[in-house]
Formats: C-alpha cells, structure tokens, sequence
C-alpha cells in the first residue's frame, strides 16, 4: 500500500520544517559578518561574544536538546584553552586554524571520557558531577605549575598569523572574523546534527529515556556522542579565547566560567541553537553597559535580570520568550501564531 | 507451529516478595495471546521481564530459540521485540510524523546519520506516512503529541510500536482509559496488525480478551495459573472462583 503523492509532498514538507531556514536567520548572519565592516571599533567585545557564543552553542546541545545539565562545562573549554596555549607556547603546532582542531580532539577525548559519569543519576547528580570534574582539573592545572605556569598562567604564549596570513591585532580585527567564521562554521554542522534523526533522538531522550530504549534507540550511547561533540564545540571555544588573548589562566576552569554560561543559555533560551548566541550578545553588552555603569555592582543587575527571567518563563525554564509567543498566538499574528500555537 | 518467543522458568523476586513465578510461556508465530489476571498478578512484571526493563532473578528468555536474558531493551527492540505503554510513553515535543519518522529511521540503521535530516529519504517518509494513514493520524501530524487528544495518543502508542517493525508484540491495555465511542478505532487497528506478528495483550476488559484472543494465560500471584482456548478458560472453574474473588473449589 503506498501512500498518494500529494500526502507524502505534505509530509516532506513538515518534516523538513525544522530544517529550513528562516528569513530572520540569515539576517543574523549576514549582520554578524557584516559587522567586520561596519563595527571595527567593536572588534574586541565581538570577538568575546563570538567565542561565547560557541561555548553557549556547546551547552545548548547538551542541556537544551539531550537535557543533560552541567555545572561544570568550562572543564572542557579550558582544557580546549590550555592545550591552544601550550601548542603555541611550545610551538608544536604553530598554524593556529590545525591548533584549534587539535585542542577540539582533546577536549573531545575528554568529553568522552567523562561522559560515562552523566550517564545515570538526577539533575542534582549530573550538576555536582560536572561541578566536580571541573574543580579537579582547575586543581590539576594549578598543581602542575611547571606545564601550565599555576597561579600566574601561561605567560609568553605568541599566536602565528592564521593560516601563516592574517596576524592576529591589539584591536581584534583579525580575531572577530575568525572567531566568526569558525562558530559559523561550527553552527551550521550543529545545525544540520540537530535536524537529523540523530537531533529527533537526542530531543526524544530528553523528553523520555524509557520509550527511546523501547523504540530501538541505544540512550547512552546517544548521550555518550553529544556529550563529546559539545565538549569539541566547549574545547575549541576554549582554544579561540587562548589563541585571540594569547594567554591561558586557571580562570579558564572556573566555576564562574560555568555558571555565567548557564545563565547566558537561559537569557538567550535553550534547545533552538540560537539561544547561545542571543544570550552572549545580551549577556556581554550587558555586562560591559552595566560594569561601565557601576563596575563595581554590575553582577546586581545580572541577577536580577535572571530572576525575572526565569520567573517570567517560569513554566518552561528553557524558554522565556514563551509568554510571548502565547501573546502572539492569542493576537491571532498568523504566521507566526500557527506555528507557535502548536509548537507550544 | 513454530515457537518465537520462550520464556523457561521465570522468576523475579523484589525483597523476599515473588512477582513472577517459576513462568514458562511460549508464544508461537502469528499467535494472538492474551494475558489476563487480577491485580497484582504480576502481568506487568513480566513484560519488564520481556522487554528488558528489568532482569530475571533467575530463568532465561529465548527469541527463536537464541537466549536474550541478558539483551538490553533496545538490542531487543532491533531483534523484533516490542512493547506499547499501559501509560502513554510518548515524545511530548515531537510530531506523529517525527516521533514514526524517528522509529522507522532507527529501525532502518539510520539513526546515526547525522548529516541528512528526516525528510530527505522519499521511500521512508512515505513509510511513515502509510504508518499514520493506518492508525488515523494523518489530521493531527504535524501536532506535538502532548497537544493530541488522548485517542490520538493510544493510537500513536501503537503506531510507534508497529513502525519497529514487531515480530513479537506486546500490548499492554491498549484501550486504557480510552472512552467508549473512541475504542472501537483503537480495537479495530489492534485487529489489523499484521498476521505474522505475535501478540501478547495484556488486557482487563474480557469482551476485548475474547474477542481477540485465540488463547489466553491466566496469570495468579506471578505464577501461570491456567492456559488454553478462550472456550476453555471461560468455562474453568478456578478462573471463575479467582475473578470472584472465591476461595478456590477443588472440582
């Protein structure tokens, strides 16, 4: 028995919904890129969002499509930061695009390693393990002073220009579009991964474990690969903030480090890519509006803004913008309400 | 005909208390076998046996014969053992069409293919839409599964169940809490599954139990208590005396 065409066409077309690309999307990236041109003087806080935004991007697979939440992912970027660091330092791998690849498999192999220890356990469980490892690995990196400098970093790191051509400059011009190119890069592989069966199976776990098993799906083993492809994605996060500041420090592993991205993930929503990188614009202009502001009670301001946020969305965590798109749906703003109304 | 699944000798034990005793049951291909029993007899015990969920304390399972006591659920589910939820166990967030999309995509080995989205592949998409024209779901597939009414939901619980493509079936109270002008839609796509599968329905209600059945174990503190034809049951005398609730008779 097969199906009439005209259903299949139907059926196609939902199902590549997800996938297809939004008019506002590409307005984001053609203004992100856009901004090599028209915001130089930006250059430098750019550059941080971009990283960020990447790093945001890393937990946002884990936490907003396989739900697994973490206290502790700044492990991953800076072991992504410190292994940027010393492949330059020592100039083992001068080229900095290969470095970066280099430092993502590090931190993939460490993602993968400790992935085994989120596997079973509560939320609680997978945030102080998380937490945990964190803290022995800042630990590591503070004992082992003599690899990784300790408590004053890694000094004397110099960056080659990217592809033995752009070198890197005091007013991040060459940083940003790098740091760009490569989240946009990194982006669109998350992308795609999010929209494949693969993606259905990670958001199907998230949503309920027992019935993935019982449909054929292997649940760790899932939660086992996006574990270790956000950690790369944290890793090379890591490496890009090593590489554009030429400096790594056991700041690097922080808790801090952790929990701004946590807060910079719900700012900007979880589990629809954008998320991250909406939250690391708001989060950074914020920060450097706020700290001009008041540099010394900025962090006032965050928090509250948080709590707003969180009290606002309080339904759904992940999605503040929620109530919003209830509104939209109520106002009868078709488009956009038809899709949301059921998306909600 | 021939034996697809074999249960030898189970037993489960929670702390000292059995749930699932000495149970040796055999299920042959295309058999249509119901699983009845009061509360508490331990019907849902073994289907975690079944499934994997849990493991026996002791006595093995065989899948035509080869030994699957040790397999994890879904190593099960690839090897054709399926089960459907008493309590919906659906995708809250994902579609009819993604949540078929995605089994029948894990079915076919592609779940690992990260690179293409669901959509692309014509021969599967029209799979999975013959799925949902069989079991009713093509007005609502582009609902989110927690949106859907909850007809809708059982008939999903099956039709996800039936895109792994099932040798051995096991449905547990499929019309559950379904209200009375919905359930003939649930029964009527119960009776159309395919004839090479085996089912094993757990079920309370008698008249879906006859109507289904062409045997029926009855299960009693865990342990078989009498197997035969519906005829046969229905006319044993401790089975009455049980659902009674009686002492039972010696006849």
């Amino acid at each position: 028995m097969t199906p009439p065409p005209a259903a299949v066409r139907t059926a196609t077309e939902w199902l590549s919904a997800r996938a297809r690309w939004h008019p506002l999307e590409i307005i984001f990236w053609i203004a992100a890129f856009a901004a090599i041109y028209l915001f130089p003087a930006r250059h430098l806080i750019l550059t941080e969002i971009a990283w960020l935004g990447l790093f945001a991007l890393s937990l946002d697979l884990i936490l907003g499509y396989a739900g697994i939440i973490s206290l502790g992912h700044a492990a991953f970027f800076g072991f992504g930061a410190y292994t940027a660091a010393l492949l330059a330092k020592h100039e083992i791998i001068e080229e900095p695009v290969l470095a970066l690849l280099i430092s993502g498999c590090a931190a993939m192999t460490l993602g993968f390693v400790t992935s085994f220890l989120v596997l079973r356990g509560s939320d609680l469980t997978r945030l102080m393990v998380t937490l945990g490892v964190a803290l022995v690995l800042r630990e590591l990196a503070n004992r082992y002073g003599w690899l990784t400098g300790g408590a004053d970093g890694l000094q004397g790191v110099s960056v080659k220009p990217v592809l033995g051509v752009f070198r890197f400059d005091m007013f991040g011009h060459t940083g940003y579009t790098y740091c760009l190119t490569v989240l946009f890069i990194l982006f669109l592989v998350a992308r795609r991964l999010v929209n494949s069966p693969f993606g259905l199976a990670l958001l199907s776990v998230k949503s309920n474990p027992l019935r993935s098993s019982a449909i054929g799906i292997s649940v760790d083993a899932r939660l086992v690969a996006i574990y270790t492809v956000a950690a790369g994605y944290a890793g090379i996060a890591g490496a890009l903030l090593a590489q554009t500041t030429a400096f790594a420090s056991l700041e690097v592993f922080s808790f801090d480090r952790s929990a701004d991205l946590l807060l910079v993930l719900i700012i900007g929503g979880a589990g629809y890519l954008y998320g991250g990188l909406i939250g690391a614009i708001i989060f950074k202009f914020m920060q450097d509006y706020l700290s001009a502001l008041t540099p010394q009670y900025w962090p006032f301001w965050i928090g509250l803004a948080l709590v707003v946020i969180v009290l606002v969305g309080r339904d759904r965590i992940t999605s503040w913008t929620t109530p919003i798109r209830l509104m939209a749906a109520r106002l009868n703003w078709r488009s956009l309400a038809r899709r949301s109304a059921e998306r909600l | 005909m021939s034996v697809v699944l074999e249960t030898i000798s189970l037993v489960k034990q929670f702390n000292g208390i059995i749930a699932s005793d000495n149970v040796s049951l055999q299920i042959e291909k295309g058999a249509r076998r119901a699983l009845i029993g009061p509360n508490g007899a331990g019907k849902t015990t073994l289907i975690n046996l079944l499934t994997g969920v849990s493991r026996p304390t002791s006595g093995s399972i065989l899948l035509d014969g080869e030994d699957i006591t040790d397999l994890s659920t879904h190593k099960r589910v690839r090897l054709g053992v399926v089960r459907t939820f008493q309590i919906n166990q659906l995708f809250s967030d994902l579609t009819p069409l993604e949540t078929i999309g995605l089994a029948v995509s894990e079915r076919r080995g592609q779940g690992l293919d990260w690179w293409r989205i669901v959509g692309s592949r014509p021969d599967l998409v029209a799979e999975v839409v013959e799925i949902l024209e069989r079991f009713h779901l093509t007005d609502v597939i582009d609902k989110r599964a927690a949106v859907l009414p909850y007809g809708k939901q059982r008939l999903l619980e099956i039709a996800v169940a039936i895109a792994c493509r099932p040798r051995v079936l096991l449905l547990d109270e499929p019309a559950a809490g379904v209200h009375e002008d919905e359930r003939h839609e649930i029964l009527a796509a119960v009776a159309a599954l395919p004839s090479d599968v085996s089912v094993l329905l757990i079920e309370h209600d008698m008249d879906i139990v006859f109507s289904f059945a062409d045997r029926i174990s009855v299960l009693v503190n865990g342990a078989l208590f009498v197997e035969g034809t519906p005829e046969e049951v229905a006319h044993d005398a401790r089975v009455k005396a049980v659902y009674l609730g009686e002492e039972l008779v010696d006849a």
